[in-house]
C-alpha cells in the first residue's frame, strides 16, 4: 500500500514529469497562457496516460516477451491511436474545448511524457495497479505544473517587463524557479 | 524550393486504399526485419555486458571472492541457476574464492531514496552475521551531497564490517557500536535510505538462508565466463 | 545544385534556424541530459544518427509514400532508427546508455526530427535533405554542448570530468540539477534576444 502511495506521490511531486524530468515542455510553454485551457489539457493528457498505462501493461505482459525489439514502435502506435480516440471524444463532447486546445491536442502524441511513462513503467516492471497509480500521479503532476505556470503567466500579462526578456526566456526562468520549489518535496518518503 | 513543392503537389491524384495499406504494411515489415536483425546482433553483447557488470559488482562486495554463482530461492531452498536463466523467483548471488570456499552472499535490493529509487548490492557473511561490502548500482541522489553514498570512500567503508543485529542504525556522532553507520553530513536522509534498504533485504533473506557452512557449492569453472577478470586477491 | 546553395542548406541549421535557440524545439532532451558535457555529446551523436538516417530514407522514398499515410510511415522509419541507436549504444557504451536512460528512446518524439521530415526531407531530393539534416544536427549538437558544458562548469567545476578550478571551488550544485537546466537555457535565450535586438536597433539607426 505504502508502495502505491510512494509511486503516486513520487510521480506527481518528487519527480514531477515536467519540472524534474523536463517532459511535455511544448504544451507547458505553448498552451499554458490560460488557466482554464491548461487545466483541461492536463486532464486530457492524464486520460491518455491512464489508457496508455493500461495498454502498455497489456503489451508488455502478452506481446513483448515474444518480440522485445518492437517495444518502441508498438508503444508509439498505441499512444497515437489513444490520442486519436480522445480527439474524437472531445470534438463530440465539447467543441469549444476542441477549438481552444487546437494543435496541442494531436500533439499529445508527441508529448514525450506519455512515451516516457510507458517506458518507465515497463523498465520498472510495475504491476497493473502500480502502473495506474504511476499514470494518475504523473498526469496529476503534469496538470499541476501546467496550471501553476498558466496562473503565473496570466498575472505576468499585467506586469511591465523589459522587451528583451519577453517570451520563452522569461518562461524558462519562471520554470526554473518553480522547479526549485518542487525540489523541496525530495526526501519526503525516505525521512524516517 | 517552391518549384519542388509544386511538382510534388501536382502529382496528387488520390491513391487507392490498397496502395495506402500496402505502403504501411511494407514499411512495417521492413522495419520489423531490420529491428529483429539488429536485436540479434546486439542482444548477446548487451547480455554479456550486464552479466559482467553484475559479476564485477558481486566480486567487489564479497571480498576475497573470484567466482560467482546465481542462486534462486525455490520453495524455501537455494537452487543454483544458470546466469542466463530468466526467473521470477528471488535471486541471490554467492561469492567463492579460488579454492571454491564460500566467502559470502551478495544481495540486491532497491528502495526509495531522497530523490528517486536507490538500487544497491551488498555482501553478507552468514558465518559472522556481518555486512562485508556495499555498492550502489543506480541512484539519482543530489550531486555533491546525496551522491556521497557511493562517492565518499569513508561512508562506503562503514559497510565493510557491519553487524546486522539487532538492526543497522544510522548515527550522526561517530560510530561506536558494530551495527552503527556514520551518516554523511548534509545527506542524512540518503544515508538512512541505504541502511533501510539493507535492513529490508536482511529481513527478507536472513530467514531463508541455509545454516552457515551448508551453502551451495561453488559453480563449475566452465559456467564462469570472464568472471575471474574482475577478481581481487 | 550549386555549391553555394549546398553550403546554405547546411549552415542554416547551425545559426539562422538553429533548432534549439531559434526554433525552440526538442526541449526535453536538450534540458534533461545536459547536466554534463559527456552526456550532451552522446545525445547529440544519437540524435544526429537518427536525423540524418531518417531524412535520407524519407527523401529517397518520398515519391512512393502517399501523403495520407506519410506521418505514420515517417514515425515507423524514425522509431526503427531510434531502436537501432538504442541497442547499439547499450552494446557499445553501457555506462553512457545507463546515464541517458529512457531519453534515447524519447528521440522518437523529438519534434526536431519529425519536423524536418515534414518541412524538408519529404519534399526535397536526398542530397539537400541530408545536408539539411546534417546542418540541423550540428546546430542541435552545438546547443547541447553550450548547455552541457556551461552546466558542468558551473555545477561541478569540471569539463568532461576534468576538474578546472582546484579544490577551493565550491560547486554551484543547483546548475546540474533540473532548475539549473531551465535557468541556463533561459539565460542563453536572453543573450540571443539581446544580440538580435541590438542588431535590429543598429539596422534601424543606419537606415534612419
Amino acid at each position: 500500500m505504502s508502495d502505491l502511495v510512494w509511486i503516486f506521490v513520487g510521480a506527481m511531486l518528487v519527480n514531477n514529469f515536467t519540472l524534474y524530468y523536463f517532459l511535455g515542455l511544448c504544451p507547458f510553454f505553448g498552451v499554458s497562457g490560460r488557466l482554464q485551457v491548461a487545466f483541461r489539457l492536463g486532464m486530457a493528457t492524464t486520460f491518455v496516460m491512464v489508457i496508455t498505462s493500461l495498454s502498455s501493461w497489456a503489451l508488455t505482459t502478452f506481446v513483448l516477451p515474444y518480440a522485445p525489439y518492437l517495444k518502441l514502435i508498438s508503444f508509439i502506435v498505441v499512444i497515437a491511436s489513444t490520442v486519436q480516440f480522445v480527439e474524437m471524444l472531445i470534438k463530440k463532447v465539447s467543441p469549444v474545448l476542441f477549438r481552444a486546445l487546437g494543435i496541442y491536442l494531436p500533439l499529445i502524441t508527441t508529448n514525450c511524457a506519455i512515451l516516457f511513462l510507458a517506458l518507465t513503467q515497463t523498465s520498472k516492471e510495475y504491476s497493473l495497479i502500480q502502473g495506474l497509480a504511476f499514470a494518475v500521479g504523473a498526469g496529476g503532476g503534469f496538470t499541476l505544473a501546467l496550471v501553476l505556470m498558466a496562473g503565473l503567466r496570466e498575472e505576468l500579462e499585467l506586469a511591465t517587463i523589459p522587451a528583451v526578456i519577453k517570451g520563452t526566456a522569461l518562461s524558462m526562468i519562471i520554470a526554473g524557479i518553480l522547479s526549485m520549489a518542487f525540489m523541496g518535496f525530495a526526501g519526503m518518503f525516505s525521512a524516517s | 524550393m517552391s518549384e519542388v513543392e509544386l511538382t510534388i503537389k501536382g502529382r496528387g491524384n488520390e491513391p487507392s486504399g490498397v496502395r495506402l495499406t500496402a505502403t504501411l504494411a511494407l514499411s512495417g515489415m521492413l522495419s520489423g526485419f531490420l529491428l529483429s536483425w539488429a536485436y540479434q546482433v546486439t542482444t548477446p553483447i548487451i547480455a554479456a555486458n550486464k552479466a559482467k557488470a553484475l559479476q564485477a559488482a558481486v566480486l567487489e562486495v564479497v571480498p576475497g571472492s573470484s567466482a560467482v554463482s546465481y542462486l534462486a530461492l525455490r520453495a524455501g531452498v537455494l537452487v543454483p541457476i544458470s546466469p542466463d536463466e530468466k526467473t521470477t523467483d528471488p535471486v541471490i548471488y554467492g561469492g567463492y574464492d579460488d579454492e571454491g570456499n564460500f566467502r559470502g552472499y551478495a544481495v540486491r535490493n532497491a528502495g526509495a531514496g531522497f530523490q528517486d529509487e536507490i538500487q544497491l548490492l551488498y555482501g553478507y557473511d552468514p558465518a559472522t552475521k556481518r555486512v562485508i561490502g556495499m555498492r550502489i548500482l543506480a541512484s539519482r541522489e543530489t550531486p555533491g551531497l546525496g551522491d556521497k553514498i557511493f562517492k565518499s570512500d569513508s561512508f562506503v567503508a562503514n559497510f565493510n564490517d557491519l553487524a546486522v543485529e539487532p538492526e543497522i542504525t544510522v548515527v550522526k556522532d561517530g560510530r561506536d557500536q558494530p551495527f552503527e553507520v556514520d551518516a554523511i553530513t548534509g545527506a542524512t536522509i540518503s544515508s538512512k535510505a541505504v541502511a533501510r534498504i539493507i535492513n529490508e533485504g536482511n529481513a527478507f533473506w536472513l530467514g531463508s538462508l541455509p545454516p552457515a557452512g551448508e551453502e551451495p557449492p561453488a559453480p563449475a569453472p566452465a559456467a564462469q565466463p570472464g568472471a575471474r577478470e574482475g577478481g581481487r586477491p | 545544385m550549386t555549391p553555394e546553395k549546398m553550403y546554405d542548406e547546411f549552415t542554416k541549421g547551425i545559426w539562422k534556424e538553429n533548432p534549439v535557440f531559434v526554433q525552440v524545439l526538442g526541449m526535453c532532451p536538450t534540458l534533461a541530459v545536459t547536466n554534463s558535457a559527456v552526456n550532451a555529446v552522446a545525445m547529440g551523436a544519437a540524435t544526429a544518427f537518427v536525423l540524418i538516417g531518417s531524412c535520407f530514407l524519407v527523401s529517397a522514398l518520398r515519391k512512393y509514400i502517399p501523403k495520407q499515410v506519410r506521418i505514420t510511415t515517417y514515425i515507423v522509419i524514425i522509431a526503427t532508427f531510434v531502436t537501432i541507436a538504442d541497442m547499439v549504444l547499450e552494446a557499445l557504451v553501457p555506462a553512457v546508455h545507463k546515464e541517458l536512460g529512457a531519453f534515447i528512446a524519447l528521440i522518437v518524439v523529438n519534434c526536431i526530427i519529425l519536423g524536418r521530415q515534414e518541412a524538408f526531407a519529404g519534399r526535397n531530393p536526398p542530397l539537400p535533405a541530408v545536408l539539411d539534416a546534417a546542418g540541423m544536427s550540428v546546430g542541435f549538437f552545438i546547443a547541447l554542448m553550450c548547455l552541457g558544458s556551461t552546466r558542468e562548469i558551473l555545477g561541478s567545476g569540471s569539463i568532461f570530468g576534468v576538474p578546472l578550478f582546484g579544490p577551493s571551488y565550491e560547486p554551484w550544485v543547483i546548475m546540474v540539477l533540473p532548475p539549473g537546466g531551465f535557468l541556463v537555457l533561459g539565460g542563453i535565450l536572453l543573450l540571443f534576444n539581446w544580440v538580435k535586438q541590438r542588431k535590429l536597433a543598429r539596422r534601424a539607426g543606419a537606415s534612419a
